[in-house]
């Protein structure tokens, strides 16, 4: 599903690398937790996997799709197909309302379009992922900057669920909600993920929240460049 | 592309309470602009289509374009008359063909009266020449008879055989003739000039109505009924104005400066192009100034718009973002900015259109009675689409700077905005 090989990147104007990942590997339908506090490189290597940003060298494959390789529209399209992500908060466009969120995805990757049943059966779709993420049908229509934080996130979960992209991508995901709704929210991506047979990767700086997860790995372990620092 | 656009649609709704001041300001700028290109073109064209065929135009001594704005576009008013035998005099000099005396002063509903002869109707050209041309009737025979301009008759609704009744002073707030009322005996077609908003009058007439006025107001006790005024002698003292043709033109210098150094009366000729040119340069400056202005305020609405997209980028980071995670490529944050921009501009224009056509048609009363220009009510002319076409195009231009902005910000923050 995806694999890096001898993946460095490093930032611009800065003499040592923040990414130094000899290897990792993350199998299809596998739900793995990444740790690491915040400013280890989580949020690079994320745009790294969604080809927002390329490596100075190495390898990324994605679906066995090396993205360093393609072009910038390439890779854009490739992220629109086969991901879904999900972020801290503030993960919605506050003025569409929740529905139209869920349905962003549609109409910028034709391909999902027909994976959640083509522009008739899109709407029905985002309509069943939202009724099963237990948001209630009169807040659909609203705007999303009326919903809850919580309300928000699982928005933002039925959004990186439609149409079933292969890799689902967790920033962070559960930070602004309170400590009972984190496990709940976690409960529920992973179920989802499960249902729609997709990859998870979920980031996080909080250890605690890894017990449901596959495998979790630690950034510091797999990352070379934060060697150094720790010894 | 359709989705983007649909999008920046919506965020564009979202934002209408801070846009919408950017779009007021470039509605107002662009309605400023296009009605000083309307005043502008009409102006040249009243001025130049208005009178066709007249050598020389005589009134009493004053400026050149005054006399013009009185005599040919019943605008202002004279400051003096001229005798009747000064009239007769030039009328019987050999240079000249044909003298048509004009008497103004009074006034229909705010529409001039003209007093003047029937054979007014076939000397007065316009345009390149055209004669002017009756729908309805033709030209008065009697004393108490009328001939309207088309929008005479438009606007009041007139038709052959009505009664109208004049009043004194050209505002047409002054105290009724209401004792010797007109009929209307013809209707011109209509020609875009002034004749269009004329009632014309014989000269007969003119005096009759006067029989028992002086200085201006009825005389106290003197009451002289219209099947009376017959009795007396009619024809006129003085007139406002007369227009004149020449036998030959070449003897039009000639006979300017003859009149020009008339003993009987201090006298003034002008040639209606040469003074035309003179009141077209004195607007010219104006026009011109107006112009810049306006153009400079148009440039000032689309910048201010440009501003407000801009300030609003920092907070809108996080939906750049979310964008590009979903698949929103370098081109789709551009599109998407610049459409936002572009409806802005867009909608301003629409409005400022509206305003256009609300207030041209408010102030083409006003134009008409102080400046003598007619605003023709239309849609838009070819240059005005050109310059709502050069406002879009800037309004483009505008946009495309917080778009490329947004662009620069989204590719340097990734999916992770820092803010």
């Amino acid at each position: 599903m995806v694999r890096l090989r001898d993946l460095i990147f490093r930032w611009p104007r800065q003499s040592s690398a923040c990414l130094d990942i000899p290897a990792f590997a993350l199998a299809s339908g596998e739900r793995v937790f990444l740790h690491g506090p915040s400013g280890s490189g989580k949020s690079t290597l994320l745009s790294l996997l969604g080809g927002v940003a390329l490596p100075e060298r190495g390898e990324i494959d994605v679906l066995g799709t090396g993205l360093p390789r393609l072009g910038r529209r390439a890779r854009d399209a490739f992220r629109a197909d086969h991901i879904g992500f999900i972020f801290q908060q503030f993960n919605l466009l506050p003025w569409l309302s929740a529905l139209d969120n869920v349905l962003l995805p549609c109409t910028f990757s034709p391909r999902r379009q027909a994976r959640a049943g083509g522009s008739a059966g899109a709407r029905a779709t985002a309509e069943r992922l939202l009724a099963h993420l237990d948001l209630a049908p009169r807040l659909w229509t609203q705007p999303a900057a009326e919903l809850s934080v919580g309300q928000q996130q699982r928005v933002a979960a039925a959004r990186a669920l439609i149409g079933r992209p292969e890799l689902i991508i967790a920033d962070e995901p559960t930070s602004a909600l309170d400590a009972p709704r984190q496990q709940a929210f976690i409960d529920l991506l992973l179920r989802e993920a499960a249902v729609s047979g997709a990859s998870l990767l979920f980031v996080s700086h909080d250890v605690r929240l890894a017990e449901h997860f596959d495998r979790q790995v630690a950034l510091a372990e797999i990352n070379r460049a934060a060697w150094g620092e720790e010894s | 592309m359709k989705a983007i656009v649909l999008l920046a649609l919506k965020s564009v709704w979202a934002r209408r309470l801070t846009l919408g001041i950017a779009l007021i300001a470039i509605a107002i700028a662009s309605a400023l602009l296009l009605f000083v290109e309307r005043v502008r073109s009409d102006a040249r064209t009243s001025f130049t289509q208005a009178i066709s065929g007249v050598d020389l135009v005589v009134g009493a001594r004053t400026g050149g374009v005054q006399l013009m704005l009185y005599a040919v576009f019943h605008a202002g008013s004279a400051s003096n008359n001229i005798g009747w035998s000064s009239f007769e005099t030039i009328a019987r000099h050999p240079a000249v063909d044909w003298a048509v005396p004009l008497s103004l002063g009074d006034a229909h509903r705010g529409f001039a009266v003209v007093g003047t002869r029937a054979d007014y109707f076939q000397r007065l050209r316009y345009a390149d020449g055209q004669a002017l041309r009756f729908v309805a009737g033709g030209v008065f025979t009697d004393l108490f008879e009328a001939v309207i301009g088309s929008e005479v008759a438009r606007t009041l609704g007139y038709r052959l055989d009505e009664t109208i009744t004049l009043s004194h002073g050209m505002e047409g707030f002054g105290p009724e003739h209401g004792d010797k009322p007109f009929r209307i005996v013809g209707i011109l077609a209509a020609t875009g000039t002034p004749t269009d908003r004329s009632v014309f009058v014989s000269l007969e007439a003119i005096s009759a109505l006067h029989l028992d006025w002086a200085g201006g107001a009825p005389l106290p006790g003197l009451s002289i009924p219209p099947e009376h005024v017959r009795k007396f002698d009619l024809t006129p003292k003085e007139i406002t104005a007369a227009l004149i043709g020449l036998k030959n033109r070449a003897e039009v210098f000639r006979v300017q400066r003859w009149i020009n150094d008339y003993r009987g009366e201090p006298l003034l000729a002008v040639m209606p192009g040469v003074a035309l040119d003179e009141l077209w340069q004195t607007l010219d400056v104006v026009e011109k100034t107006l112009f810049a202005l306006s153009t400079l305020i148009v440039l000032v609405g689309l910048t201010g718009m440009s501003a407000t997209l801009l300030a609003s980028l920092n907070e809108r980071r996080r939906e750049l973002a979310i964008l590009r995670s979903l698949g929103a490529g370098a081109g789709a944050i551009v599109l998407m900015l610049t459409v936002e921009g572009l409806l802005v501009t867009t909608g301003g224009v629409l409005i400022g259109l509206t305003l256009l056509f609300g207030g041209s048609s408010l102030l083409a009363p006003l134009m008409q009675s102080e400046f003598g220009i007619h605003l023709a009510p239309r849609l838009f002319s070819a240059n005005e689409a050109l310059l709502l076409f050069a406002i879009l195009a800037t309004g483009l231009l505008a946009s495309l700077i917080p778009g490329l902005r947004a662009l620069r910000m989204s590719l340097a923050d990734g999916l992770t905005p820092r803010n």
